[in-house]
């Protein structure tokens, strides 16, 4: 007969004792699943080992808090363990690439990396300015709306985590064909228009009542993100960095604030750490939470309060994990132990068993510590905002946890274990991918073909979508998301944040999903170059970045192939441009019925403008002026929106070619100090057709280029030219009078005419042999772009 | 009294957001401005320590019901007679976006018969539905009864930002006509959304942003006193909030916002 796994304990609430000792690694395995521990067979003998020692048993609330410590979310085993590839082990891809290069690069404006909620970097000498990026996939895919609302919430915190005031939000989505057929989704998968529709309410609507502007984003459509919709969540703030107070020390008083906690986000981050199935719905409706932004904004004015007032020790979010991973990890980067009161957590309604208040992942709470001397003030600063308070626990100085409830003893744990799972050991292949380049006719009309791209979603406007979100909120943005009348896309948004200082943050993104299907490190190398001179574009520079990571199960060994490759590209390219890496999140276990999520690395680029005056925007503006390209075109379509158009993708992904790529950065912000450029746009998505057109109408006025002109390499079609996707090139607007100055800049730079800005509402082209190649009137160009999306959500 | 003396209050409750930047425009030109909480003002404050009450943009208490409904019946509830006193002094109020919304389910706007126990309009759901944020053309339509608006000359067509999701000002369908000859006669009424020429949207979209009736983004009450609009004046005052700033070789220093911000403290100047 086997021994009883569950063994209730005589108290008046639930509190169960689980069987570890006597369970046979079968059961181990059972207990993990039964309770939704995501614990695999080798975790769940370390702790078995550790309970031997202890001589008993685990209680079901330390189980749960072992196994959110430990989830991937939490804990990223995945960046953290141990990887075998090629031949060689690579003890944790964050610090053998992410970290490394930070490192190595080693700017004296960092003034916190990798060690809070969020990454921090100086603005000035006063001011630090906080940035994180969330990934909140798998929420969103169960419960659009919410998921991606709660997204939003859990960054905003993030950010408060670190006392910075937020500033400015972010979001980058990725999303199925809006058209996809109801055939062929599988039962249990959302179709993408009503996740769309969704998500992008749940963002305006967290953004829009915390009156925090939305500034920067993307859309990006793609097959394999009907069962795995990505959400990317980011935001920015601000803090006075002698108000940065993280000084916890035993004595100090557990305060936690906000909302009150309820079942919605159980099991949260297990759920974030597991394939997306059919039963998703209906078992992990309870992991998403249920988003109150105004509760946040209440929490919010708090925070910053206590923070001027300096009142407070220390702070954290409650996210992934919730007080489980608040409580644990104060205490441990601390050096402390807690002791927490869980009866004394305010309820959303009775019933809810110890454990589940432990971990449960209601929305809009925050954890202070506070020094006994300060907690009525704390306590007042809260109520007088309406926002609940309450007194939880202390932390103590022998780095052991202890839990009660009603009296009971329901854990004690020792933070050193808690915090110390067996490295994990995974296997790691990479095989590129075999497409081959295909061969087809050059099209004889390429004014068609230009109309269609613009058409296409990925570079169709947004604006429907960005209409939605309030940019404006705060009065502070300089440079807004859409530019002019017809609403141009801007390459990055700038923030004026400080009353007395012209001083702005410029912040924009790359991500290049298409190339992923392809190659990962090249794919990586494009999202850094992209969101750099994204960045650049309107004048940002000294570049701090954000890495985030989409992918699917690491446990696959060419998945977590293709990951090693883009950590290797990571670390390559933050060298290369001298941009560290201050901050990221990784979400993997992307996989659906529908199969593995592509490869999706989001950079964002944090940029700072020295003096807003000086912000280029995208949109010409004035005929006569002339146009140039910056940097090289070659033969790369391979992932490009061109030969996706003709069903087509091919091989020859973009590259990156670093020092030209960093001279030709460096030669666009010395133009830009010097007042030269009127205009400039970045060449992404559709290559130089498509940002001719967006400067083109957006400005309102036509434009006349010459494909001859064009510095290029191994390229005989228009086709090619026009629509190639290679990287670290520019479009920009030099007036007849600053000409000469400019060319003297470029002098030994990749750069040349290619035409004019003209009066005429046309964007007229000319090809390789002198041919009119395109010749598109501008409002037709519009009309593409815009009516794809423009039913908005 | 003196431009310095002048103290504004900025109220803000539990999802306010636009708070900053109003008193930021306010400092800027000179008055003593302070952002005020209403739990502040209910313990230890008054209205009435204040020349002028500003109820700026955000979402009040979430917005649930209808927007602006809970702050109103709060302000009535708790502060009624103090609010009361204020609009007797003619003490000038200023509502902007919420604010307007607030305004209007407090029955201080329109206020055809002085503060009405119900609303008198609506500030209803956008048509087509949905927040939307973009800038807009507002023509001046008072005759100087309005004294946020004093300073500018009418039919002059002003530029600013919307950013909402109700904002479509209506009246009872049956009484729209009546009600609306009503905005005439006492020179109620302030902004009409227009083309940057000038001519009014006649409700298209995005000219006319929420679906107006008669066009219309701001009102005052018969006297003037209380103004209440959806476009936000607080992000249109300086140069550089302006949407196509990079394409001007010269700006003016300031924006349009800037205007009702300075006729309210003309009118205070002048008055108290």
């Amino acid at each position: 007969m086997t021994a009883r796994l569950f063994i209730r304990r005589k108290t008046s609430f639930p509190l169960f004792e689980v069987n570890l000792l006597e369970a046979t690694d079968e059961q181990l395995l059972e207990i993990s699943r039964e309770m939704g521990l995501g614990l695999n067979v080798q975790e769940m003998t370390a702790v078995r080992e550790y309970f031997r020692s202890r001589g008993r048993n685990p209680t079901d609330v330390e189980l749960q808090t072992i196994g959110q410590t430990w989830s991937e979310h939490c804990f990223h085993k995945t960046f953290k363990g141990k990887i075998k590839f090629n031949g060689k082990t690579i003890d944790s891809l964050f610090k053998t690439y992410i970290r490394k290069a930070t490192a190595e690069i080693n700017p004296n404006w960092c003034f916190s990396v990798f060690e809070d909620n969020a990454g921090i970097v100086k603005f000035d000498e006063k001011y630090g300015i906080a940035i994180k990026v969330e990934t909140h996939n798998h929420p969103s895919a169960v419960e659009p709306f919410g998921g991606a609302a709660t997204g939003v919430g859990g960054v905003i915190r993030d950010v408060l985590g670190v006392w910075a005031d937020p500033v400015a939000c972010t979001d980058v989505l990725g999303f199925g064909p809006l058209n996809y057929d109801y055939e062929k989704l599988p039962s249990g998968v959302k179709h993408p228009k009503y996740v769309y529709m969704g998500v992008v309410a749940g963002i305006g609507s967290y953004g829009n009542n915390m009156g925090i502007p939305t500034v920067n984003g993307a859309i990006y459509f793609d097959e394999s993100y009907v069962g795995n919709v990505v959400v990317y969540c980011g935001c920015v703030g601000l803090l006075p960095l002698e108000k940065f107070r993280r000084n916890a020390k035993p004595g100090d008083i557990i305060v936690l604030a906000g909302g009150k906690t309820g079942r919605d986000g159980i099991h949260g981050v297990t759920f974030a750490s597991a394939e997306l199935t059919e039963k998703s719905e209906e078992v992990s409706r309870p992991a998403v939470q249920i988003a109150n932004p105004i509760e946040e904004e209440k929490l919010k004015r708090g925070i910053i309060k206590i923070r001027d007032l300096e009142l407070a020790s220390a702070i954290t979010d409650l996210g992934g994990g919730g007080l489980s991973s608040a409580v644990g990890e104060t205490a441990k980067r601390f050096n402390c132990g807690a002791v927490v009161e869980l009866e004394k957590v305010p309820l959303k309604y009775p019933g809810l068993a110890p454990w589940e208040i432990y971990i449960s992942e209601s929305q809009e709470r925050m954890l202070l510590s506070v020094p006994p001397e300060n907690l009525k003030r704390v306590l007042e600063i809260f109520e007088g905002e309406d926002v609940e308070a309450t007194v939880i626990g202390r932390y103590t100085d022998d780095k052991i946890l202890r839990i009660y409830y009603q009296g009971e003893k329901v854990a004690e744990l020792e933070i050193s274990f808690l915090f110390k799972p067996p490295k994990t050991l995974k296997i790691a292949k990479y095989k590129p991918a075999e497409f081959e380049e295909p061969s087809f006719p050059e099209p004889s009309d390429l004014t068609e073909t230009l109309l269609k791209l613009m058409a296409s979603p990925n570079i169709a406007s947004k604006e429907s979508v960005i209409r939605t979100y309030d940019h404006e909120v705060k009065g502070n943005t300089v440079l807004k998301p859409l530019q002019g009348e017809n609403a141009g896309p801007n390459d990055a948004a700038i923030i004026k944040p400080l009353e007395d200082s012209w001083k702005g943050i410029a912040v924009s993104c790359g991500m290049n999903p298409s190339y992923g299907k392809i190659d990962s490190y090249w794919m990586a190398a494009s999202a850094i170059d992209e969101a750099i001179r994204n960045n650049v574009a309107v004048g940002g520079r000294r570049i701090a970045l954000l890495d985030n990571f989409t992918w699917g199960n690491p446990e696959k060994p060419e998945r977590l192939g293709s990951l090693v490759r883009a950590c290797e590209a990571c670390y390559d390219f933050a060298k290369t441009f001298d941009t560290p890496f201050i901050s990221g999140k990784d979400s993997l276990y992307n996989e659906s019925p529908l199969g593995p999520v592509t490869p999706t690395l989001l950079i964002t680029a944090l940029g700072i403008v020295p003096d807003v005056r000086s912000a280029v925007s995208m949109d010409v503006k004035a005929p006569g002026d002339t146009i140039y390209i910056v940097g090289k075109t070659f033969q790369e379509l391979g992932g490009s929106e061109y030969y996706k158009l003709n069903g087509l993708i091919g091989k020859t992904v973009p590259k990156v070619r670093g020092d030209q790529a960093k001279e030709t950065f460096k030669a666009v912000t010395e133009a830009i100090d010097l007042g030269l450029i009127k205009a400039c746009h970045d060449l992404s998505e559709g290559g130089l057709g498509v940002a001719a057109a967006e400067m083109a109408f957006a400005g309102g006025y036509g434009m006349k280029l010459d494909l001859r002109r064009v510095p290029r390499e191994n390229l005989s079609r228009n086709d090619f030219v026009l629509f190639s996707e290679s990287n670290s090139r520019f479009l920009v607007e030099v007036s007849e009078k600053a000409r000469e100055e400019f060319e003297k800049l470029m002098e030994g730079r990749v750069y040349a005419a290619i035409g004019e800005v003209a009066k005429v509402p046309r964007l007229i082209i000319r090809g390789l042999k002198g041919e009119i190649v395109v010749d598109a009137l501008l409002s037709d160009l519009l009309q593409s772009w815009k009516q794809t999306l423009s039913k908005g959500a | 009294m003196k431009r310095e003396e002048i103290k504004v209050c900025i109220l803000r409750v539990g999802g306010t957001n636009c708070d900053a930047e109003t008193r930021r425009a306010f400092q800027e030109l000179g008055v003593q401005a302070e952002v005020v909480h209403v739990n502040d003002v209910v313990k230890r404050r008054s209205l009435l320590e204040f020349n002028a009450l500003v109820f700026p943009g955000g979402f009040s208490y979430g917005d649930y019901v209808r927007a602006g409904a809970i702050w109103a019946k709060w302000m009535l509830a708790k502060l009624g007679g103090e609010l009361k006193t204020f609009v007797e002094e003619n003490r000038p109020i200023l509502g902007i976006c919420n604010g307007f919304q607030v305004l209007v389910e407090t029955g201080l706007l329109p206020g055809f018969d002085g503060i009405s126990p119900y609303p008198e309009a609506a500030l209803a759901t956008n048509l087509p539905p949905g927040y939307n944020c973009r800038w807009v053309y507002l023509r001046h339509e008072n005759n100087g009864k309005c004294v946020f608006t004093r300073k500018i000359p009418k039919g002059k067509v002003l530029r600013m930002p919307v950013a909402h999701s109700e904002g479509r000002f209506m009246f009872a369908k049956e009484k729209e006509k009546r009600l609306l000859e009503r905005l005439y006669e006492n020179d109620q009424l302030v902004f009409r959304y227009c083309h940057r020429n000038g001519d009014y949207a006649n409700g298209s979209f995005p000219t006319n942003p929420n679906g107006s009736f008669h066009d219309i983004a701001g009102i005052c009450n018969p006297e003037g006193t209380i103004f209440g609009l959806m476009p936000h004046p607080e992000r249109a005052f300086y140069w550089w909030q302006q949407p196509d700033w990079t394409r001007q070789q010269w700006m003016p220093q300031y924006g349009d916002g800037k205007l009702i911000f300075e006729s309210l403290i003309d009118y205070l100047i002048e008055k108290f």
